[in-house]
């Protein structure tokens, strides 16, 4: 065999090289990193060549979550690099983080050299074994002529069907070993094939069923968004041709715009009461993308009790998983759709006098306004914070971070989402801490837009030493805590279940984050009353820095509206009825007898 | 303090489950590489499924292909799931249940056996007993001496249960059963 490339492309070289070269094969170019002993090899690959840019994090948790920010706002795979032993560790919760909301990621972690491996050397683990429940699969590979085939194979994994975190470990000698590398082929293994075209008889029948419909809904998720733009163009013409009122989880906001006419907002424990009332109401459910999870069902024996299900999905595990539907349509959403949005074309003509009883009805539960909340001249509301900001930057494109609690869901309820790719949050798993480094990925991928990372005071401090890396990298990241001294989501559910013993909930000795800002070498700004917001969010728009905006709000602010737990879709608490009375009764003794 | 009146609460719905259970034999067929058995059971262990018995064997060697067969139980909807989560694992080439082929083809189960080896010592009549009982059970000696017999039995494992049971009295030391091999009856393949 011969050194020289050919043209098939197949060349001997290290497995570091390798590496780096199925990266460039890949249509990589950024990733996220932390050297270690068992990767020196491959850093010392990315050293010498341009192509791939190298983002050193502060934390392999930072470097997993800023490659997942990476990919929802792209629609690319994240990549991120690790070495062995704790530096795989760290990498396990943005793995089952990537898990839970299905984002591409690639992990390449490094390990002890074969000869080693079960010996209990210095920074061994067993990657494969820790990370196999967290991935969609796995790879060790102990053979420097498998490896490329493996990265292939493990782009590919990790990008198509239902999308989800992959690992490649490789031993330290095996990147050390010269091999054959071999390019991408059309040639996946033979025992993974997802299926992505729908059933065209079970999308008639679809069709069908929602052109007899007088109480529809489009229930959307994330599926939506991860089948790509055309996905999202699609929802919004079926939604144009049927005139079906639409509703989406926390993980599919934008698909359609929150301007549009037929938009409800979110639904589930904190959605909105016209959506989760119509939800509750409808004669006919289509979920396209969504998985019925328990955040969105409420109490499962009463949720959606006179309506016939359809449900579209790239996943067989997902349908009729929790709920059982009528019509399941196991596709790509954007396949799916097509077919249907033709189809409908084809066979129906909207007459959007049957829907009109449905929207009246819809239109009474939107005037009962239930995101509203109480102003305050001399506080600000946190609610108010949101509104602020989305007022201040909607007519920028602008990337939305969060972390996890309260402040999370008062920005999906609060900021506006025209486009898919802009809303990145960590749904699944709940993740606090995401929001920080996911900016910083966001921001590598589109540095010239405006990215913000609605943080709350407690997230925010488990990720913060990503700041070092957004100063580093000039990645002007934005992050706007909304400060109450308290983990907010936390402290609501010990009011309401726990009696306002409020165990641990209290953060007593909070950084001035302000200082902290300028430590990092970043901007620092405090706001502490509703008459200064407006100014200082803009001083944080113009800054050309990272910015920490301790923004003090409402120490005691609730969440709401609110499904209690126990409670169905018709049972929500109101923000107007939520007295301190009523939140300490919300949850009655079968409510309270869960897990 | 009572548990039941001061209880946790929680963040989470649950619906009480009401579908009675069943027994299943799951026949799955996967690429022949490390792990993959560990992945079968770590999705039963991580997803709460029960695993009866479980074999597993290379049943064909030039496609590296091995087959597993797992006897679970569940009511009939967390079958189905079983059945779609042992699809997504990216080894595992086809999931049959072949429970629900068989009533399909109008039989009550398909194709079960199992083998075991079971050692018996003793002397005198418990010794003759054994010995004409294996004989009524078709069980083969494969090895003997003037003080044991190991009995080699093949069939359906109900059939095990009971040789096993009637051993017990006569100097039963120890059993080693291979779990179940199950197929469909019939022409057609998995």
């Amino acid at each position: 065999m011969s050194n020289a490339g050919n043209d098939t492309g197949r060349r001997e070289m290290t497995g570091a090289e390798m590496v780096v070269q199925a990266l460039k094969d890949n249509g990589v170019e950024h990733i996220f990193g932390y050297p270690g002993g068992a990767v020196l090899p491959i850093y010392d690959e990315l050293f010498q060549q341009e192509d791939v840019q190298h983002i050193l994090v502060r934390h392999e948790q930072g470097a997993g979550h800023a490659a997942e920010g990476y990919a929802r706002s792209t629609g690319k795979a994240g990549v991120m690099l690790v070495t062995s032993g704790p530096g795989a560790t760290n990498a396990v919760t943005p793995l089952q983080d990537a898990l839970m909301d299905s984002i591409p990621l690639v992990c390449i972690s490094g390990q002890v050299p074969t000869s080693l491996i079960g010996s209990d050397a210095f920074q061994e683990c067993d990657t494969i074994g820790i990370t196999r429940p967290c991935t969609k699969h796995n790879w060790l590979v102990r053979d420097v002529n498998e490896l490329s085939q493996v990265l292939h194979q493990a782009f590919h994994v990790a990008t198509t069907g239902r999308p989800g975190p992959v690992v490649v470990d490789i031993p330290k000698d095996v990147q050390f070993a010269k091999g054959m590398y071999t390019p991408p082929q059309q040639a996946p293994r033979t025992s993974y094939a997802p299926k992505m075209q729908g059933d065209m008889e079970a999308i008639r029948q679809a069709v069908a069923l929602m052109a007899s419909a007088k109480r529809p809904i489009l229930y959307t998720g994330g599926g939506v968004i991860n089948s790509g733009t055309e996905a999202s163009h699609l929802l919004r013409e079926l939604v144009q041709l049927t005139d079906f009122p639409i509703t989406s989880t926390l993980m599919g906001l934008g698909s359609y715009p929150a301007s549009g006419k037929n938009w409800l907002g979110m639904l589930g424990m904190h959605g909105t009461y016209e959506a989760n009332m119509a939800m509750h109401d409808c004669d006919v459910m289509v979920c396209i993308g969504a998985r019925f999870d328990d955040r969105i069902t409420g109490r499962l024996d009463a949720f959606s009790p006179h309506s016939k299900k359809i449900h579209i999905d790239i996943d067989p595990s997902s349908l009729n998983k929790n709920v059982q539907v009528d019509i399941p349509i196991l596709g790509d959403i954007g396949m799916v759709l097509e077919d249907m949005v033709r189809l409908w074309r084809a066979t129906t003509k909207t007459d959007k006098n049957v829907l009109k009883p449905w929207w009246e009805l819809i239109d009474r539960w939107r005037s009962r306004d239930s995101l509203a909340y109480t102003k305050n001249d001399d506080v600000i509301m946190p609610q108010y914070a949101i509104e602020r900001l989305y007022e201040l930057t909607k007519t920028r494109d602008t990337y939305i971070t969060t972390e996890v609690g309260q402040h999370q869901m008062w920005a999906a309820q609060h900021y506006g989402f025209e486009k898919p790719n802009r809303w990145m949050t960590s749904g699944g798993l709940g993740t606090m801490g995401y929001g920080l480094p996911a900016a910083l990925g966001v921001q590598i991928a589109h540095p010239d837009a405006l990215v913000i990372d609605i943080a709350g005071d407690a997230s925010v401090q488990m990720t913060m030493q990503e700041m070092s890396a957004a100063v580093q990298y000039n990645a002007p990241i934005k992050i706007f805590i909304l400060n109450n001294q308290y983990m907010g989501m936390v402290r609501q559910w010990q009011q309401l279940l726990h009696g306002n013993r409020l165990s641990s909930s209290y953060t007593e000795a909070m950084p001035d984050f302000v200082l902290m800002a300028q430590a990092f070498g970043a901007h620092g700004i405090r706001c502490e009353k509703p008459g200064d917001l407006d100014a200082a969010i803009q001083e944080m728009i113009d800054v050309k820095k990272p910015v920490l905006f301790d923004c003090r709000v409402a120490n005691l602010a609730n969440c709401f509206p609110m499904i209690p737990s126990g409670k169905a879709h018709n049972e929500m608490l109101l923000p107007d009825e939520a007295t301190d009375e009523v939140v300490a009764n919300a949850i009655d003794a079968a409510g309270r007898q869960l897990v | 303090m009572n548990a039941q009146l001061q209880p946790t609460g929680s963040a989470y719905f649950i619906a009480s489950e009401t579908e009675t259970s069943e027994r299943h034999t799951l026949s799955v067929l996967v690429d022949n590489e490390p792990g993959v058995l560990a992945r079968v059971i770590g999705l039963f262990s991580g997803r709460g499924y029960n695993i009866d018995s479980l074999t597993v064997s290379e049943t064909e060697h030039q496609k590296h292909l091995s087959r597993i067969t797992i006897a679970t139980r569940g009511t009939p909807h967390v079958l189905l799931q079983i059945k779609h989560q042992l699809e997504r694992l990216v080894p595992v080439h086809r999931v049959n249940d072949l429970t629900v082929i068989s009533r399909s083809q109008g039989q009550e189960a398909p194709l079960e056996r199992e083998l075991a080896l079971v050692k018996v010592a003793g002397a005198g009549n418990d010794r003759v007993e054994a010995l004409r009982l294996a004989e009524a059970f078709k069980a083969k000696v494969s090895d003997a001496t003037t003080e044991h017999f190991v009995f080699e039995i093949t069939g359906k494992s109900s059939k095990i249960d009971q040789f096993i049971a009637i051993m017990q009295p006569l100097g039963l030391v120890e059993v080693c059963r291979t779990g179940v091999a199950a197929m469909n009856r019939g022409p057609q393949g998995m």
